[in-house]
C-alpha cells in the first residue's frame, strides 16, 4: 500500500517538474515554427526566381562596364515587384497556417506574447530592409534590391534566434553572407537571392523537421 | 524524509500557481493576458490564483495605462524566487531519493 502511495507522489514530483521546465521554455522560445514551413518558403521562393527570371526576363542589374553608371532593368519592374509581394504573402499565410497546426498539437497559442514578442522583434530589421528597398527603387539602384532584402532579412533570423529554435541564428548569418556576396558579385544577384531565400530555406526546413518533429 | 515532503510549499500544490511561477521564473514581467494565453485558464481562476501569490509576496504587481485601457504587470519577488528555487531543489531531490 505503501509503496503503491510513494510511487503516486513521485509521479506527481517527476510530472511537476517537466510542466515547469515546459513552461519555462514556451514563455521564452517559440517552438511552434513548423519545418514545412521553411521547406514551403523556399519551394515559393524558387518558383518566383524562376518566373522573375526566365518569364519576365528579370536580371539583377550589374554596373555598366566602365561607365561608372548602373545599368537598368529594361522590363517592367513592377511585374517583378508584384512577384516578389506574392512570394512573401505566400510564404508567410504557409507558415501561419503550418504553425498554427503544430501549435495546436503542442497544446500552444500560435498567437501568445512569445510569438508576438518573436514577431515584434523580427520586424525591426525587416520594416528598415523594406523602407531601404524602396528608397533602392526610387534612386534606379534596381542591383541591390536582391543582396538588401538577403542581409536586412538575415540581421531579422539572427534575432529570431533568441526567441525561437536557436538555429536560426545560423540560417541568418547564412542569408547576410549571401546578401554580401550578391552586392560583390552585382549582376548575379537573383542567383544569390534564389540560393537563400530558396534553397536556404528548403535545407533549414528538412533540418528542423527531422531534427524536432519526428 | 517526512520533514522534507512537509516543506513542499502549500502556494505550489495548485499546478496554475506554478505555471505562473515558472512563467515569471525566467521573464522580467509578463501582463495578465499573457499569462492567461500561456496557462490556458479563465479570467477568474488566473485572478484568484494571482491574488493567493501576491499575499504570500511571491509575486508583485505594476499598474499603469496603455492609452486608456489598465495594464497589470505581474513580477517575481526575491521571496518568491527563493521559495520557488527551494521548492524545485526540494523536488528534484524528491525525485532522485526513490530512483
Amino acid at each position: 500500500m505503501k509503496s503503491t502511495f510513494i510511487m503516486e507522489k513521485q509521479q506527481d514530483y517527476i510530472r511537476d517538474l517537466s510542466e515547469i521546465r515546459s513552461m519555462m521554455e514556451r514563455s521564452t522560445k517559440f517552438l511552434s515554427l513548423s519545418g514545412w514551413a521553411g521547406i514551403m518558403a523556399g519551394v515559393y521562393a524558387l518558383i518566383g526566381a524562376y518566373l522573375a527570371h526566365y518569364v519576365f526576363g528579370f536580371t539583377s542589374p550589374g554596373l555598366n562596364n566602365g561607365s561608372g553608371t548602373y545599368s537598368h532593368y529594361a522590363g517592367n519592374l513592377d511585374e517583378i515587384l508584384l512577384l516578389g509581394f506574392a512570394v512573401l504573402v505566400l510564404a508567410i499565410g504557409t507558415a501561419a497556417v503550418l504553425s498554427g497546426r503544430k501549435a495546436k498539437k503542442r497544446n500552444e497559442k500560435l498567437w501568445n506574447a512569445t510569438s508576438r514578442r518573436l514577431m515584434f522583434n523580427m520586424s525591426v530589421p525587416l520594416i528598415a530592409g523594406g523602407l531601404f528597398v524602396l528608397i533602392l527603387i526610387s534612386k534606379g539602384l534596381i542591383g541591390f534590391i536582391a543582396p538588401v532584402t538577403l542581409i536586412f532579412y538575415g540581421f531579422s533570423l539572427y534575432i529570431a534566434g533568441r526567441y525561437t529554435y536557436e538555429d536560426v541564428k545560423i540560417l541568418g548569418l547564412i542569408q547576410i553572407a549571401l546578401g554580401l556576396a550578391g552586392a560583390w558579385f552585382l549582376g548575379l544577384g537573383l542567383l544569390f537571392w534564389a540560393l537563400g531565400f530558396g534553397v536556404g530555406h528548403i535545407i533549414y526546413g528538412i533540418y528542423v523537421h527531422y531534427k524536432y518533429e519526428r | 524524509m517526512k520533514a522534507q515532503v512537509n516543506s513542499l510549499h502549500k502556494a505550489f500544490e495548485s499546478r496554475i500557481r506554478l505555471g505562473i511561477m515558472s512563467a515569471l521564473a525566467v521573464n522580467d514581467t509578463l501582463d495578465f493576458n499573457a499569462l492567461k494565453e500561456y496557462l490556458d485558464v479563465t479570467d477568474g481562476n488566473l485572478a484568484s490564483h494571482l491574488k493567493a501569490l501576491e499575499k504570500e509576496e511571491f509575486i508583485g504587481v505594476e499598474k499603469s495605462f496603455v492609452g486608456r485601457k489598465p495594464n497589470t504587470k505581474y513580477f517575481m519577488t526575491k521571496e518568491g524566487r527563493d521559495a520557488f528555487l527551494e521548492h524545485l531543489s526540494i523536488l528534484e531531490k524528491l525525485v532522485k531519493s526513490h530512483k
